[in-house]
């Protein structure tokens, strides 16, 4: 597009950006349609109990939730930190 | 341990619920008369002027997130099946990733009040804002429906009052809040339903855990030795394993297209703000189903199956009960007037979406081409709210009855099918047009109504037809791959020049944000006049 050097690194920032944003989605998707298809496919597993009170669905289940957040988070350290930086030092060199 | 005994002050009007229910209407009007002084542009009537915090945003959010549905629902849903109402925890909310790392920001930087905004960027504005406001109030009105018609019988259930009084009650203080107060006010509504809301179910699985050493495991197995080692897992929700991915998709999807979540980006000061308080919202709620799983196999365990399905067959009351059997008729009153407030806090922020749609959209965009004047505006919009509180008002009496749970589910496949495709295609594809997104967001709506409509939720459940023509109850997994496809097609075959050579800008400035009006040398922070009153008069379209 264009040859000024600053816009071909936000084109390259903005491509890395999209790049773990696509990379997290696809973790987010996996591990849910994961937990989906055992629910689906292989509910003995699922009632097996672990412990007495838990089973392998439950832990997996809680699980799910707890690494949908943890991925947020981070998301949001490597956009609020390496991303912001780049971005800034970009803006600050124009 | 013995289930208690079936008696329940459950649907006599209950004082002390009523008592916290006014102090929760007091709390709630003041702010919004507080607001309403604030509220002096449209830019404050619909995105709090951009001065609204990440914390505040994740609250509210989560406010706008956390219905009584999932509450009452979910809560019911594990206590008289187990392990089953998890897998929709699972479900509502995995949606936050992804609108964590697909929309937030770029939505931020992109738009000012709708997510049209975004798609009609680059693109020609008339068809564009026509069809997502479609999409939008679709959304909006089966999302509605569904709250309303809920709010009737819920009310109706813990306080006695009639189904319309409960109806007219919610719709007319939700007007209030909105018509005056705007988003400023909505979002105020949302966090202090949230903080309740939590604090409430907190304060409940406390008090069951209390009684199982602080264990939940104890709890769990107590549940299994009660009602056998299946509580823990999967049963009949899960059937059909292509029923199960759709239904997935859909929530997953559609949480990232429903316009009240999407519009609250706008009201803070920047990307950063946006990402961060995606990550406080999903955190919230995330802790929230986690707890209301506890309280769904307390109630089965403390109050008994039998008992829960005595008061609704659904298992709604399941959490109210167990309130009850807990803490006496103080705890069930408390929480009964949060489940009021938090259906109330979710009605008016669909309210103030579906306003935005019709005068921000529709009005200033489409009908006055962008020539509106502020004040003119700032008119239509209120005008707009009052229209579609009445409408949710009509529209929950007319429903009264009917089996609606079904609309929700349709409302998150619109806004996966419709809204989320059209979105995501012109955030990060160049060659994007408005022809392409015109048709994948007028596929992605027609085709969800009607395979929900030939689906057999409405066929066989409703209809009491023996078959139904499309398999699926929840259309998702061919909808959304078909609003992409049907996009990118038209697209490609109809090309657009103008649309491709502005993608530059579009990129830039969704990375970067607004054009500061000065190079900046340090990060720009929150806009500081956001806080201010500014003049009634700023004269038209200057950005606040």
């Amino acid at each position: 597009m264009s040859t000024n050097p600053n816009e071909e690194a936000l084109e390259a920032l903005a491509a890395a950006r999209w790049r773990v944003a696509g990379v997290l989605t696809m973790t987010t998707l996996v591990a849910y349609l994961g937990f989906i298809l055992l629910v689906a496919f292989d509910k003995p597993l699922m009632g097996r109990q672990l412990a007495p009170g838990l089973s392998v669905g439950v832990l997996l289940g809680a699980l799910v939730i707890v690494a949908a957040w943890a991925l947020t988070g981070i998301y949001m350290l490597w956009a609020n930190g390496t991303y912001d930086r780049a971005l800034h030092q970009l803006r600050g060199g124009k | 341990m013995n289930p208690a005994e079936t008696t329940t002050q459950l649907g006599q009007p209950n004082a002390t619920a009523i008592f916290f229910f006014l102090v929760f209407v007091a709390i709630t009007l003041a702010i919004t008369y507080w607001a309403a002084r604030k509220t002096k542009t449209t830019s404050e009537f619909f995105a709090a002027g951009g001065g609204v915090s990440a914390a505040q945003n994740g609250f509210a959010l989560a406010g706008d997130y956390m219905s009584a549905a999932s509450f009452l629902g979910i809560a019911g849903l594990v206590a008289t099946s187990g392990f089953d109402g998890l897998i929709y925890s699972v479900g509502w909310l995995v949606g936050w990733p992804v609108v964590t790392f697909l929309i937030a920001e770029p939505l931020r930087n992109l738009g000012k009040y709708t997510f049209a905004d975004v798609v009609a960027y680059r693109l020609k504005q008339t068809p564009v804002r026509l069809s997502a406001a479609v999409g939008t109030l679709t959304v909006v009105s089966f999302y509605l429906i569904a709250q309303m018609v809920g709010a009737g019988n819920l009310i109706h259930l813990l306080f006695g009052l009639s189904y319309e009084t409960a109806v007219i009650i919610v719709g007319a203080v939700m007007i209030l809040y909105v018509l005056f107060g705007g988003m400023i006010a909505t979002t105020w509504v949302q966090i202090v339903k949230a903080v309740l809301l939590l604090a409430g179910a907190t304060g409940l699985a406390g008090a069951v855990l209390y009684k199982f050493g602080f264990s939940p495991l104890r709890l769990f197995d107590e549940a299994a030795t009660q009602y056998g080692a299946e509580v823990l897992a999967p049963g009949k929700l899960v059937s059909n394993p292509l029923e199960a991915i759709s239904l997935g998709v859909a929530l997953m999807f559609g949480t990232a297209g429903l316009p009240h979540i999407l519009m609250r980006f706008y009201t803070v000061p920047d990307a950063k703000a946006a990402r961060s308080s995606v990550f406080y919202a999903t955190g919230l709620i995330g802790y929230f189903y986690l707890v209301t799983f506890i309280l769904g196999f307390g109630a089965s365990v403390l109050v008994g199956r039998q008992a829960i399905t005595g008061v609704d067959k659904g298992g709604n009351m399941a959490a109210p009960m167990l309130a009850e059997v807990v803490g006496g008729t103080g705890f069930l009153g408390f929480i009964s007037a949060v489940a009021f407030a938090t259906i109330l806090a979710v009605v008016a922020g669909l309210t103030l979406s579906g306003a935005a749609a019709l005068s921000h959209d529709l009005w200033s965009s489409v009908v006055r081409k962008g020539q509106a004047p502020e004040q003119e505006q700032l008119k239509v919009a209120r005008l707009a709210s009052l229209f579609l509180g009445i409408l949710a008002i009509i529209l929950g009496v007319a429903f009264k009855g009917q089996n609606v749970a079904f609309m929700v589910g349709l409302a998150f496949a619109i806004a996966a099918s419709a809204n989320f495709p059209a979105l995501l295609l012109s955030m990060a594809w160049k060659r994007f047009t408005t022809q392409g997104a015109v048709s994948s967001m007028l596929t992605g709506a027609l085709t969800s109504v009607l395979f929900i409509f030939l689906s057999p939720t409405v066929q066989v459940d409703l209809l009491g037809n023996s078959s139904a023509l499309f398999p699926l109850r929840n259309p998702g997994i061919v909808t959304i791959p078909l609003a992409f496809m049907v996009g990118a097609v038209v697209s490609l075959l109809f090309p657009e020049q103008e649309s491709a050579a502005r993608f530059a800008e579009v990129k830039h400035r969704m990375h970067v944000g607004e054009p500061q009006p000065t190079p900046a040398a340090a990060p720009v922070p929150a806009k500081p006049d956001a806080e201010l009153p500014v003049p009634a008069a700023t004269g038209s379209g200057a950005e606040a």
